[in-house]
């Protein structure tokens, strides 16, 4: 690792004092993205600025029909918060389901969609439940948040603070996961909500998480298994590498939306 | 440098530092318990998981500056008045090591999972075993020890 300075603010207020003070800031948050990457020396700040100690981006809120999370919730706490698994089951299953027990400790929502990995999980439950994602300057729709691999609308010194999900009548995701690394090979969130139907696929895409208009239109009309076994998504587009090529993870995108929407009922 | 202060098995340890120390090299080089391993180094083995306020975190990917004010507890903090906690009996009894080397990061993962898992059956203890490498026992003696650990402590 390069040399940087550290800061651990109490406060939302002191972070952004402090981000825009510093050269080049980078925000940490659970580190299990960003420590590696320093490790690698594939990054250089000038300082971390650790939201770790700032408790007011560290909750779980039901209320009306959402639930709003605090960006620096934990992975294993949103997996075992009693209202997440009231109201959205399939956002505490995905939760449960990243990497492992020491990664979900210390991992965060907001730091798994600001890093916006093509193979990360939340991303795709961001899309499929019409997330609201609020930051320090605004609200940014999670259609309009995800802009490729490893980009996201954020500019700099932006904080994400918490992430609105409305509750879905059905959901489920469904991660095909990679042996090893637990990442998703692909990994497909289906759900019905006020918002309609939504399909939203992670690890596939060379440019990160995506819809499939063509299954959301079917489900639309028959929410069955049945009603997206036929549908064929291209490879063009798709990721490929030793782990598969791209028209193995086409065929994945079918079987798990099949399988999500079957585990949806 | 800043200076970094917590509690490790019960006892204050404060040090300068540089930012850039991780938690394992803290522990390790500069209160010297080597009973936290490094095995990658890529948080793939977990080798080196320790408790930070009562919760497994892979000590190689943390900053020592993270767990400031924090209580760190290792391999070496597990057993009270020269006795084996429940759990490293157990890896003992039935046989949960060969080399030696996953095993303070197995056995510190297991405590965990027993503290916030009531009811262990042998399909969870595999998958809350997904963070932990061994390259020795093939895992069937590890999940053994920590069944009978978990029933022996309820
Ligand atoms: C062994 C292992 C297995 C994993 N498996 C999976 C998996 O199966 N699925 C999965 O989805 N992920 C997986 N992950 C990644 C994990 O979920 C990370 O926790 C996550 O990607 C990053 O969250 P973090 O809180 O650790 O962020 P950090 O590493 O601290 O930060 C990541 C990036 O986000 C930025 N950032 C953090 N918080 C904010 C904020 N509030 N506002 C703006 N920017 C911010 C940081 O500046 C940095 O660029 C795995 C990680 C490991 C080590
Ligand atoms: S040394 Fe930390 S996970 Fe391997
Ligand atoms: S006992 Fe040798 S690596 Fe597990």
């Amino acid at each position: 690792m390069y040399q940087f300075n550290y800061q651990r603010p109490k406060s939302l207020a002191d972070a952004e004092a402090l981000l825009a003070a510093a050269d080049d800031p980078k925000i940490l948050a659970g580190g299990q993205t960003l420590i590696p990457t320093l490790k690698q020396r594939l990054a250089m700040p000038s300082d971390l600025i650790d939201i770790g100690a700032i408790k007011e981006l560290d909750f779980i809120r039901a209320e009306g029909n959402a639930v709003t999370i605090g960006a620096a919730t934990r992975h294993a706490t949103v997996a075992q918060s009693a209202d997440v698994r009231k109201h959205n089951p399939a956002l505490a299953a995905l939760a449960g389901g990243i990497g492992d027990p020491a990664v979900r400790h210390m991992g965060t929502l907001g730091g798994s969609i600001a890093n916006n990995d093509p193979a990360a999980d939340y991303p795709a439950a961001c899309l499929a439940l019409d997330a609201k994602i609020h930051t320090t300057k605004r609200l940014i729709e999670a259609d309009e948040f995800f802009k490729g691999m490893f980009e996201t609308a954020l500019q700099d010194g932006e904080i994400i603070k918490e992430v609105t999900f409305p509750h879905p009548e059905k959901a489920a995701y469904m991660k095909f996961p990679n042996p090893a690394s637990r990442y998703a090979m692909v990994g497909v969130f289906v759900s019905k909500g006020p918002w309609g139907v939504r399909v939203a696929v992670t690890g596939a895409g060379q440019n990160g998480v995506f819809r499939v208009a063509e299954m959301e239109q079917a489900l639309s009309k028959n929410w069955s298994p049945d009603a997206v076994a036929g549908i064929k998504v291209s490879a063009n587009g798709l990721n490929a590498d030793l782990h598969g090529t791209a028209e193995y993870r086409a065929h994945l995108i079918t079987v798990m939306a099949k399988r999500a929407v079957a585990a949806a009922g | 440098m800043p200076v970094v202060s917590m509690t490790v098995n019960g006892k204050p340890a404060s040090a300068d530092v540089e930012a850039r120390t991780l938690l394992v090299q803290f522990i390790r080089e500069r209160l010297g318990l080597t009973g936290t391993h490094v095995g990658c180094d890529t948080s793939q083995c977990g080798a080196c998981v320790v408790h930070v306020d009562g919760r497994a975190v892979k000590s190689c990917a943390m900053l020592a500056v993270q767990a400031e004010g924090a209580e760190v507890l290792t391999i070496e903090g597990l057993a009270r008045d020269g006795e084996l906690h429940p759990v490293q009996a157990a890896f003992r009894e039935h046989h949960g090591l060969q080399c030696g080397f996953c095993t303070p990061g197995m056995i510190m993962t297991a405590v965990d999972m027993i503290r916030r898992i009531p009811d262990l059956d042998e399909e969870t203890v595999r998958d809350e075993l997904e963070g932990n490498i061994c390259r020795c026992t093939g895992y069937h003696n590890i999940v053994k020890a920590i069944l009978a650990a978990s029933q022996e402590m309820r």
